[in-house]
């Protein structure tokens, strides 16, 4: 494989503004406010605050790029993919870029940034971009004397709310698939991390999307989400983040317009270790699983369940890799786990870590912030993890591995689905029958 | 040469055959002539490219997706060479070559790039305790024979899906047109597709394509060309390992047009939907049928289009129509010309050959003509028009219908009635409604009856 580029760790930063109509807005108050570099706790540069008033803009915009009749209406479907298409190949282009900018406003280790996020989002652009003369309806053969079939057309304005774990690749997430299937979007991004996904809306244009098929805006979820997800002229908000804040989504679509929800959100996912598994496989992923990201996934495997006669050997295996966790620099090549990404993360993840010490749980290792500027925090381990603790119902999102006991399948099964999350789950053993059984029993979206 | 391998062979006999341009009756060049023996090198190393835990089949379905979106940016970027090799090589107008039919090739390429990583299987919930699923695998080694019509088009038509779907393929290209296919094997191996995915054996339809057809080693023969040879293609896979077949045949595909009709639309419809590369298409529209009361204007307006053609060497730019393919068919539209005259029908226009080199034919308009002529059952597949006359909507399906092909058909008309009416009744795999020859990568194509098994994209 080529080797990965060496990185810029102080990237020019060229966009910092709102994103409408192939254009870049001040905020309609003029307002700025801060992006942080997570690293250092310094401020990167200052970014247009967007409000209700440059929502209202983008969807305008929206709307005009959406009218029967449009460019983009017009366009044929393989255009649509030829465009999507392009836009990856300027992402490939700028890769080193990207992933330099990635890495400085979220904190994640540049060589991931690189190798694994800017890969996924190449690729998802291109997915999608083959789907987009694909969509087929249907003809159907009714009763009486009809001909009857289906059309399958793009929902309208939609709103996209993104989150900060994977700026990049949420943003490929929302755009894809709602750009192929002929949708205009009104996209807020989050307010940890605005820099790389501003620095696309630059490609969407050079890539050549009509003005107004997507639309950019950087700013906080009270003020600019809370105007997206009521907005009487959006047919549809696609949130990734908290449950605390998907219900907000769910209840403003409701009380507007009905707007369709879809809703992408927390988890406290099992991951299940039978006592047949291949301990070293299993020990290496349960611990990916948990500290991928700085612990900052959905699908994070945050309740590692190892059944009893290995379970003392995980642990102890568990906590020597976590011991072994390389906390640094993310430009440093050698880092494996770079900050939280913002002081509100760190704060409440040292505070569910206190919280575990005091509910009774064992800290093998870690506890503790591991450096005194920027938002690092050692990779920690709890054993002896009880299900009714709060470090195993609530979803922690940081770098804290719990590890908890049981005896047979069934009452895995039933400790494994007592949650009120459901995004994602996996069981680690050798025999076809279990892995059916557990697999086929566990109420979550993915099962590994 | 013959690419087998990503590498190029002579032929194991060691004979080569000429090429003709068509417009000239030079030769171009000479090309290794394949045979059975070379068919044979070809299925092996297509065989072990199939292997389970080979290259091809362990790679990443959207990688292959990649090498095809790859393969049309150097077909992109090799557009000039391909097209002018297409004229050259095929007799087609130049910048239709360039812009039609390259075109086309770029975007099937993509097209199927972007189905690589999408052909899904299903998870079925079975009576009993079973976990029961779907998986669509390749069939394994597909012989490929394709014509001399659209080469380059062709080529793609066969090779993008089978490859898309992780297939290796034996390609034999038609004897009057290999050029444009051997130099795809080039970019294939430019693209980076393992060896021995791709081969392509030219050589003549008796010999290397019956050696496809008959071969105990491909899994599939798709085959398009004549519906005659069509038949001894099917015939050689019942009798040898009944490989899956598919076939795309012959046409005499009926136009018909309701006095309601936008009637300058329809005459131009009906004129290219025939005219097109010399009439050498197999959904060209070889049956007109006119409603009486606009007919007589029909057939004046259609002769009056047909007359302005420019004829001559297709590279020259201004040049409207090219010579028919080679020496056989010349004879066969001539003979089939002849016999439109002896048997009654009205020659409006044309009627003979053209010009003291190469195989051009005038472009003929027949009038007044009735099903029971050969000029009205048989495929020309040249640049001659029939037009004749109908007066009721059920009298007119009954005759479209009355054939043993079924490839495409169209109706003009703005009576929405009539336009669904007939897109059920017509018996043909594509019904245009006010156009002709609307194909596009993303509309799957195919004849009922003679004109065909199975379907292509």
């Amino acid at each position: 494989a080529s080797p990965i580029p060496a990185p810029n760790p102080r990237p020019d930063i060229a966009y910092t503004k709102i994103f409408i109509n192939n254009e870049w807005h001040d905020a309609v108050s003029k307002k700025t406010f801060p992006s942080i570099n997570p690293a250092t706790g310094e401020v990167i540069c200052q970014v247009a605050e967007g409000d209700k008033a440059d929502v209202d803009k983008a969807v305008e915009a929206a709307k005009a790029a959406f009218r029967l009749g449009s460019p983009w209406r017009r366009m044929d479907a393989s255009q649509r993919g030829k465009l999507l298409n392009r836009l990856a190949d300027l992402i490939e282009r700028d890769r080193a870029y990207l992933a330099a900018l990635e890495t400085l406003d979220n904190g994640k280790p540049y060589a991931i940034s690189y190798l694994v996020d800017l890969d996924m989002v190449v690729k998802c652009l291109r997915y999608f971009a083959g789907w987009s003369d694909k969509f087929h309806g249907k003809t159907i053969p009714l009763d009486g004397d009809f001909f009857c079939y289906t059309r399958h057309e793009p929902v309208g304005v939609c709103g996209q709310i993104i989150p900060w774990n994977f700026p990049l690749l949420m943003q490929a997430w929302k755009l894809g698939p709602a750009l192929a299937t002929g949708n205009v979007v009104v996209m807020k991004v989050a307010e940890q991390t605005p820099l790389s996904a501003l620095y696309v809306a630059s490609l969407i244009k050079e890539a050549g999307f009509p003005p107004g098929v997507v639309n950019i805006i950087p700013g906080y979820g009270p003020t600019a989400g809370a105007a997206i997800s009521s907005h009487m002229d959006i047919d549809k908000v696609a949130f990734t983040g908290s449950t605390e804040v998907g219900h907000l989504i769910q209840k403003a679509a409701a009380e507007s317009n009905l707007k369709r929800v879809t809703l992408e959100l927390g988890g406290k996912s099992p991951n299940i270790i039978m006592s047949d598994a291949d301990m070293d496989w299993a020990v290496d992923q349960a611990h990916f699983a948990l500290f991928f990201n700085q612990g900052q996934c959905c699908c994070a495997g945050s309740r590692t369940y190892v059944q009893e006669d290995v379970y003392k050997e995980f642990v102890e295996r568990s906590v020597e890799k976590a011991k072994a966790r390389v906390v640094g620099n993310p430009f440093d090549f050698k880092t494996e786990q770079g900050p939280q990404v913002d002081e509100e993360q760190f704060k409440k993840i040292l505070g569910y870590i206190s919280t575990g010490q005091r509910e009774g749980a064992k800290l093998l290792c870690g506890g503790n912030p591991a450096a005194d500027r920027g938002y690092f925090i050692q990779p920690t381990v709890f054993g002896d993890v009880q299900d009714d603790m709060t470090i195993a119902r609530e979803e922690i999102f940081g770098p804290v591995m719990q590890i908890l006991k049981f005896k047979t399948i069934e009452e895995v099964i039933e400790r494994a689905n007592d949650s009120k999350y459901g995004l994602a789950a996996a069981v680690f053993t050798k025999d076809l029958d279990k892995a059916n059984f557990v697999s086929q029993s566990l109420r979550a979206g993915t099962v590994w | 040469q013959i690419f087998i391998n990503n590498e190029w062979h002579d032929s194991v006999s060691g004979k080569k055959f000429a090429v003709f341009n068509p417009a000239t009756e030079e030769k171009i060049c000479e090309v290794e002539e394949g045979d059975k023996a070379d068919v044979d090198e070809a299925v092996k190393a297509a065989r072990k490219a199939f292997e389970l835990g080979s290259t091809w089949r362990t790679m990443d379905a959207s990688e292959r997706g990649r090498l095809l979106n790859k393969l049309a940016d150097l077909v992109e970027r090799d557009r000039l060479i391909l097209a002018t090799m297409e004229t050259i090589d095929g007799g087609k107008l130049f910048s239709t070559a360039y812009l039609m039919d390259l075109g086309a090739c770029i975007k099937t390429l993509r097209y199927c790039a972007g189905w690589a990583d999408k052909i899904h299987g299903r998870t079925v919930p079975m009576d009993g305790n079973f976990f029961t699923f779907t998986r669509h695998e390749p069939i394994g080694v597909c012989g490929q024979i394709i014509p001399w019509n659209f080469p380059l088009v062709m080529f793609i038509w066969k090779v993008a899906p089978a490859l898309c779907c992780g297939n290796t393929v034996v390609v034999k290209p038609a004897e009057q047109t290999p050029l444009s296919a051997l130099y795809m094997g080039s970019l294939i191996k430019e693209a980076g597709f393992p060896p021995g995915v791709v081969n392509i054996v030219p050589g003549f339809g008796p010999t290397a394509g019956a050696a496809i057809s008959h071969h105990m080693d491909i899994d599939k023969v798709a085959f398009t060309g004549s519906t005659e040879v069509g038949k001894l293609i099917k015939e050689a896979a019942g009798k040898s390992n009944l490989k899956r077949v598919t076939l795309e045949l012959g046409g005499k595909s009926p136009n018909i047009i309701f006095a309601d009709a936008d009637l300058d639309a329809a005459v131009e419809f009906a004129h290219i939907g025939l005219f097109y590369h010399q009439g050498q298409c197999c959904i060209a529209g070889s049956r007109i049928f006119v409603e009486e009361p606009i007919y007589d204007e029909f057939v004046r307006r259609s002769i009056e289009r047909a007359k302005k053609y420019t004829l001559g060497d297709p590279l020259m730019p201004g040049v409207q129509q090219g010579p028919q393919i080679d020496k056989e068919q010349f004879k066969k539209i001539l003979e089939l010309i002849e016999s439109g005259k002896k048997e009654g029908a009205k020659l409006e226009c044309g009627g003979g050959p053209w010009g003291d080199k190469g195989y051009f034919i005038q472009p003929t308009v027949f009038s007044n003509v009735t099903d029971d002529m050969r000029i009205a059952k048989e495929e020309i597949f040249g640049p001659v028009q029939q037009i004749m006359k109908f007066k009721t909507i059920d009298e007119v399906i009954k005759r479209a219908n009355n054939t043993t092909y079924g490839l495409a058909a169209a109706v003009f008309t703005k009576d929405i009635d009539k336009a669904l009416t007939f897109a059920a009744a017509l018996q043909a795999g594509t019904v245009w409604v006010n156009c002709y020859s609307a194909l596009s990568p993303q509309c799957p194509f195919g004849g009922f009856k003679m004109s065909g098994n199975g379907r292509e994209l």
